[in-house]
């Protein structure tokens, strides 16, 4: 399956939802959509990564390179995921501390911290 | 003999499907359901850093994955033919941003490999490099009637 991509805004906050396998061959869709929006001026990210079935270590970077992005706006990037499989990823990683998780987009979007 | 062998060109819209012949393979030897979705995950990770030496190298040659059957395990080995250096081969300061960018990709590859499969072995060498990957099966038992 490939990638699948949109995005929505919520008040400061513009929503990504991304959807299908993020390795090495799409990521760099995901790269360039993150890149676009904050140079676009959307400084405040939430990833909705509920339809997303695979996601390796480039996706990973792409995340990562995002939020060094924002970060340097003062921005946030902050990601919304429940399945297990793809917590693990970031579990094992160490990027549950980079990134705040949430468990809904309504949850995201209110969070200031 | 290898129970799959698989060769594709390194690019990186092959990777998926070494996943999906990897898990396919791994279902029918046994490995557990619950530990597939990691066999998916390391070998797409292993394949990926292959096609990066690759590419990087600009080595020809295909990616080579060996998928083989044991009695009560099954391994994956995923083969480069790109050439490993010495440290400090390279020229101070010659391409110094961009290879560090290549490295730590190449590391979280890794990181994610270690994580996840508990036997791996990593090995590397002139003619290039290999990740060895072992997960134990479990033997279909058949049910009489």
């Amino acid at each position: 399956m490939d990638l699948s991509l949109s995005t929505e805004t919520i008040g400061d906050r513009t929503i990504v939802r991304v959807g299908g396998e993020i390795d090495v061959y799409t990521a760099p869709k995901l790269r360039e959509q993150l890149v676009e929006l904050v140079n676009d001026g959307s400084f405040h990210l939430v990833v909705d990564m509920e339809g997303v079935d695979f996601l390796d270590s480039t996706g990973l970077g792409v995340l990562v390179g995002g939020l060094k992005r924002v970060r340097a706006h003062e921005g946030s990037l902050r990601l919304v995921c429940n399945q297990e499989r793809i917590l693990k990823i970031f579990r094992i990683t160490g990027l549950t501390k980079v990134f705040p998780i949430h468990t809904s987009v309504e949850e995201a979007v209110a969070a200031t911290d | 003999m290898a129970t799959v062998e698989l060769r594709f060109s390194a690019l990186p819209e092959h990777v998926r499907t070494a996943r999906l012949v990897a898990a396919a393979v791994a279902r029918r030897a046994g490995v557990d359901e619950a530990v597939l979705d990691e066999v998916r995950l390391a070998v797409g990770e292993a394949c990926t850093r292959a096609v990066g030496l690759h590419q990087n190298g600009g080595i020809t040659a295909p990616v080579k994955v060996v998928l083989t059957e044991e009695e009560k395990q099954f391994s994956i080995e995923v083969g480069d033919e790109a050439p490993r250096h010495a440290p400090g081969d390279r020229a101070p300061g010659a391409a110094g941003d961009e290879q560090d960018a290549e490295t730590e990709e190449d590391e979280m590859g890794l990181a994610v490999i270690s994580g996840l499969v508990d036997d791996v072995e990593v090995t590397a060498g002139e003619h290039g490099g290999s990740i060895r990957m072992t997960w134990p099966t479990t033997p279909s038992v058949t049910v009489l009637p």
